[in-house]
């Protein structure tokens, strides 16, 4: 241990105190940003997982939407149909503090409000399934952003999770331990000069009372 | 003002174009590396990847974990669903609180 590395002066030993004092603080503290970092975290994440299932399913859909339609016009007319598309996704992203942890939060909007904007093209030379496709993957869409939103500060939660967990750690089982048996060795040797001194002065004291009597 | 984008093999992403969000094919993973590179430069918050390129990109994903933004989410692709955006929440989780206790008896 570092016991070997610590001068055992009372200056030293103030310090040493001190430092104890601020490291069982911090760690309380971390240990109780980590428990609510862990609380927010598993219900975040519970709601990510079935999201995500919501979503996975929802382009499966649509996926298979597509393929219908694309089985039932021509490549090249379902490509020129999607080509220049009317609709415009923009995001704002503002930052939410949960814990000092900064996590997303999306707000999305549409660059015309007609919902009838997703379809961009005549309805002349495409099939009706192809309408089909692009509605249901429209309607995934709005539980994607949301899934990107949780996901994200999921992943963000654990990796400051991860961090506070060592740090606590840390705290617990390496640097109060250490301080407290460095404090533990300043005082005992502190102790023992003490006594050394006491002594020394015993036995001076008995050596000038022999002085003074003459003692044979 | 950020932006929405989709990564993946043409035929998975097509349809997001009529939605309005820009739609990026990539063949190959590194044509998927550069693209991806360039766009979380210009103003992208969320990238939607498909499982199967995310899948050859894993040091790219792991790169824009840690990071406010982009939101790189994995979505399934027309050939199936992989299960690896599952498999990433639940490395989250186990990233977290060191072992999957929220879903591992649900497989």
């Amino acid at each position: 241990m570092a016991v070997t590395q610590t001068t055992p002066t009372r200056m030293e030993l103030t310090r040493l105190k001190k430092k104890l004092v601020t490291a069982v603080r911090g760690h309380k503290l971390l240990k109780d940003k980590r428990d609510e970092l862990m609380r927010q975290f598993l219900d975040l994440a519970k709601e990510n997982m079935e999201l995500r299932k919501a979503v996975e399913e929802g382009i499966r859909k649509a996926n298979a939407n597509f393929v219908t339609a694309k089985a039932s016009m021509p490549e090249e007319a379902l490509h020129t149909a999607l080509m220049a598309p009317k609709q415009e996704v923009y995001l704002e992203a503002e930052r939410k503090n949960v814990m000092s942890v900064e996590i997303p939060v999306f707000e999305y909007r549409t660059r015309t409000a007609d919902p009838n904007d997703i379809y961009s093209y005549g309805f002349a030379f495409t099939s009706g399934d192809l309408d089909d496709a692009v509605r249901s993957l429209a309607d995934v869409l709005p539980q994607m952003l949301e899934l990107a939103e949780k996901e994200k500060a999921c992943q963000l939660l654990a990796a400051e999770i991860e961090k506070t967990r060592r740090r606590v750690n840390a705290l617990e089982h390496v640097m109060i331990p250490e301080t407290r048996e460095s404090i533990r060795y300043i005082t005992m040797k502190l102790d023992e000069n003490e006594r050394s001194s006491q002594i020394r002065l015993l036995k001076v004291k008995d050596m000038m009372l022999k002085e003074i009597l003459g003692t044979p | 003002m950020y932006k929405t984008a989709v990564l993946g093999a043409y035929d998975s992403i097509y349809g997001f174009a009529a939605l309005g969000v820009d739609t990026f094919p990539a063949a190959t993973p590194g044509e998927g590396k550069a693209r991806l590179r360039k766009l979380t430069d210009s103003g992208y918050a969320v990238i939607y990847i498909t499982e199967a390129l995310a899948a050859a990109l894993p040091e790219e994903i792991e790169r824009y974990k840690g990071r406010f933004l982009p939101a790189l989410i994995q979505i399934p692709g027309v050939s199936g669903n992989t299960g690896a955006g599952v498999a990433g929440v639940k490395k989250s989780v186990e990233q977290a609180v060191g072992s999957d206790i929220l879903f591992s008896e649900k497989q």
